[in-house]
């Protein structure tokens, strides 16, 4: 920024007179002042963005387009060659689909959940900060021991699940071997550690709806759940379509739950039942094929800005809106 | 401007200064170790850092190192076992980041003969003076692929056996005692024979074994040839061998003798405490997998191994080019691998001594275990050792057998038959470069 300085002294009209040169430097010195902080001040954090988010991002995408394997030292350029196989990828293909399959399975009906919760803990309530906290618990715990303790309920051989399926006569499943049971099982996972989360959100909103809203409606006779759907949705849907965004986007990264369910295999199942797009990109750059990995890394972004726009315009399209 | 340029010129220096002995510290600069020769004077205090990926039960060998080394001062660190050498390779790579003394796990190890220039050459230090203790084949891994260097002196060999529970075979109607159960297998085929009058003895809740994939690894790594060829090409797909023992596995889903469980991951591990299968493939080391399940003393006893021996596992440790002081951690190295250290990390952790003159050693070949219900460990695990024929191991011998490994966990899943399993498998392995 110094460096800009000499400039600005020289657009300076030659023909003012020169007179008390220190007058003039402490009026540019307050312009530099008043023009420049601000960006000074919100420089921070776009210099950190530039240097862990632009550039790892227009990296990858420059190792996107080589052979470009760790142990060897040349890295030839190869265009789309990497985008090509990833095309024609059964694996690849495979992920996606496992990874919009959990996506589903786990942010529809969370999202529903937490809207539930929020609006029942929206009201008068004893102890309210108690079940709020209460509400945030599962997300403040490690990822690792959610999805341990999840994988021994669902263990095919001494699983909780599979007992209790017993008392009733019903055989157990083997939970980590197909595709939906599968999927089931780790979209409980994500949704016990965020269905707390977006209902907290969610709650935040809703403690911003004018209460004379709701008082009319009790006097006209409007139960609870039909305040719930003609007053509170319309009111947050922008918070709504926030935590949708969020929520999908969080989805469409899973990486921990997979790898580790039922056992620490990169494949995610023997069969790749439950390998998502991140285990994928994880499992190729363990093989140290990092162009082919950032080759999947690049279709995941655009796979994640597709996904979060389709949903955006449909959460915006839902009908409501108080008027 | 000059004047301002030198009020700069003071902190800049002294902060760059301590950046540079920041990065000495993290042991980073690959250029002034090449020469090897660099020796740092005695008198300075020096940090080792040492990476493993479990408990190498070394602590006590690091004190006695320091009793010799008074001004060394040994840090260890420990990751995930994947992790630790997916680390490694590219810790190697980027030029940073590296441990002074590393450990190699032979299913890796392949992966750095290749590139002897990363590591210092232990013969500088010669410590190729060693060469002579060692079982020959466990030596030859750590020698680089065109054999100019010596880059890993080995820890432990994973000599093979069979873990089995007495109380299961029993009331089966089997032998319980650990040389007539032996005897009962001398190979695959009778392995398959006595779990089929295991399952004829209608044991409530217990399979014969937990899953075929150890099994398949323990016969590939019988056979003379595995994975690779002697120029470390994958063979898997066309080495008979290899197909044989997949041919195996299947035989022993189809009769029905498989848990269907993987080895390690959770309910595998309460398996060994619970009892739902009867027999696994056992490495030395294996027996510490076992204990910390808590069985139970004498639960489960040790036997020999069908088709007569074999080796599974095992290290190698290494020193990266990066580190800064070669010569304290090769006689580190020297010193952790000496014969005195591997008897007791034989006696304390069940890590088999690749010192074949051990092998004759009271201490090692007279130990018995009282777990495993006073089982003569030395004598069965060093009798493994000696009888196997060495094989080359190649980069991605671990993918490898993972690939075709899970294939058998899909035929025991009953996802898929024998052959769209092995096809599949065989898909994967050509993906591995």
């Amino acid at each position: 920024m110094a460096t800009r300085a000499p400039d600005r002294l020289a657009a300076v009209p030659p023909n003012r007179p020169v007179g008390p040169r220190r007058r003039l430097r402490r009026h540019l010195v307050h312009q530099l002042d008043v023009k420049g902080s601000p960006y000074a001040y919100v420089a921070p954090f776009f210099l950190l963005f530039s240097a862990f988010g632009l550039f790892p991002l227009a990296y990858t995408a420059w190792v996107s387009l080589h052979e470009w394997t760790l142990l060897q030292d040349e890295h030839p350029f190869v265009g789309l060659e990497n985008f090509r196989t990833l095309l024609a990828d059964d694996y690849f293909w495979n992920a996606t689909f496992n990874t919009l399959s959990i996506g589903v399975l786990s942010t529809a009906p969370q999202l529903l959940l937490a809207i539930w919760l929020a609006h029942l803990l929206n009201r008068p309530l004893r102890a309210q900060t108690f079940f709020r906290i209460t509400l945030l618990l599962p997300n403040v715990t490690s990822v690792v021991a959610v999805v341990v303790i999840f994988s021994q309920l669902f263990g095919r051989d001494f699983g909780m699940i599979n007992w209790v399926f017993s008392l009733v006569g019903v055989d157990g499943v083997a939970w980590n071997e197909g595709v939906l049971s599968s999927h089931f099982a780790i979209s409980t996972m994500i949704m016990w550690r965020w269905t707390g989360y977006n209902a907290l959100i969610f709650l935040a909103a809703m403690q911003a709806v004018p209460r004379e809203l709701y008082e009319a409606a009790t006097i006209d006779g409007a139960s609870g759940m039909t305040q719930l759907r003609k007053i509170t949705i319309p009111m947050i849907k922008p918070t709504i379509i926030f935590v949708v965004i969020t929520s999908t986007i969080g989805a469409m990264q899973i990486l921990a739950e997979p790898l580790l369910f039922s056992s620490y295999i990169i494949t995610g199942g023997v069969d790749r039942q439950y390998q998502t797009l991140s285990l994928f990109i994880y499992e190729n750059f363990t093989k140290l094929d990092f162009g082919y990995a950032s080759a999947i890394s690049w279709m995941m972004f655009v796979f994640i800005v597709v996904v979060a726009g389709i949903n955006y315009l449909l959460t915006r399209r839902g009908k409501g809106g108080l008027a | 401007m000059r004047k301002l340029r030198h009020r700069f010129l003071a902190p800049m220096v002294a902060v760059s200064a301590l950046a540079l002995g920041l990065t000495a510290c993290g042991g980073g600069d690959a250029e002034t170790a090449g020469s090897g020769g660099t020796a740092s004077p005695p008198a300075e205090k020096i940090k080792l850092t040492v990476g493993l990926f479990s408990d190498f039960h070394y602590a006590p060998l690091y004190e006695e190192f320091k009793k010799t080394h008074p001004n060394v001062e040994i840090v260890e660190r420990r990751a995930q076992f994947n992790d630790h050498h997916t680390n490694l390779i590219t810790q190697l790579t980027t030029g940073a980041g590296a441990a002074d003394v590393v450990a190699v796990e032979g299913g890796y190890i392949g992966a750095f003969t290749p590139v002897p220039d990363k590591f210092h050459n232990l013969k500088e230090y010669g410590l190729d003076k060693r060469q002579s203790e060692y079982l020959d084949w466990k030596w030859k891994l750590g020698v680089s692929n065109d054999g100019s260097s010596l880059l890993g002196l080995g820890t432990d060999v994973g000599g093979l056996a069979m873990c089995y529970r007495p109380d299961l075979f029993k009331k089966a109607g089997l032998p319980t005692d650990r040389e007539e159960v032996g005897a009962l297998w001398p190979t695959w085929d009778a392995y398959i024979e006595t779990g089929k009058k295991f399952v004829a003895g209608k044991v409530e809740g217990a399979k014969f074994t937990d899953g075929p994939g150890e099994h398949f690894r323990a016969m590939v790594e019988q056979a003379p040839i595995g994975f690779y060829d002697a120029q470390y090409n994958i063979v898997a797909a066309t080495n008979p061998d290899v197909r044989k023992a997949y041919d195996t596995g299947v035989q022993m889903i189809d009769a029905g003798l498989s848990a269907n469980l993987a080895a390690f991951s959770p309910p595998w591990n309460t398996g060994i405490a619970k009892g739902t299968f009867a027999t696994m493939v056992c490495p030395a080391w294996k027996t510490g997998t076992i204990k910390d399940q808590k069985p139970g003393e004498g639960t489960w006893d040790i036997a020999a191994v069908p088709g007569g021996g074999g080796n599974q596992g095992g290290t190698h440790l290494m020193l990266p080019k990066q580190g800064k002081h070669p010569k304290e951690a090769a006689a580190l190295i020297d010193l952790l691998t000496n014969k005195e250290s591997q008897i007791k990390l034989f006696t304390e952790a069940s890590a088999l001594p690749s010192l074949p003159a051990l092998y004759d050693d009271p201490a090692v070949k007279d130990f018995v275990n009282p777990y495993f219900g006073n089982a003569p460990i030395g004598k069965i695990f060093t009798d493994a050792a000696k009888a196997l024929k060495p094989q080359p191991v190649g980069p991605k011998a671990g993918d490898v057998l993972q690939a075709i490994g899970n294939g058998l966990q899909r035929v025991d899943q009953g996802k898929q038959n024998a052959e769209e399993a092995w096809a599949q498998a065989l898909k994967d392995v050509s993906r591995i470069k």
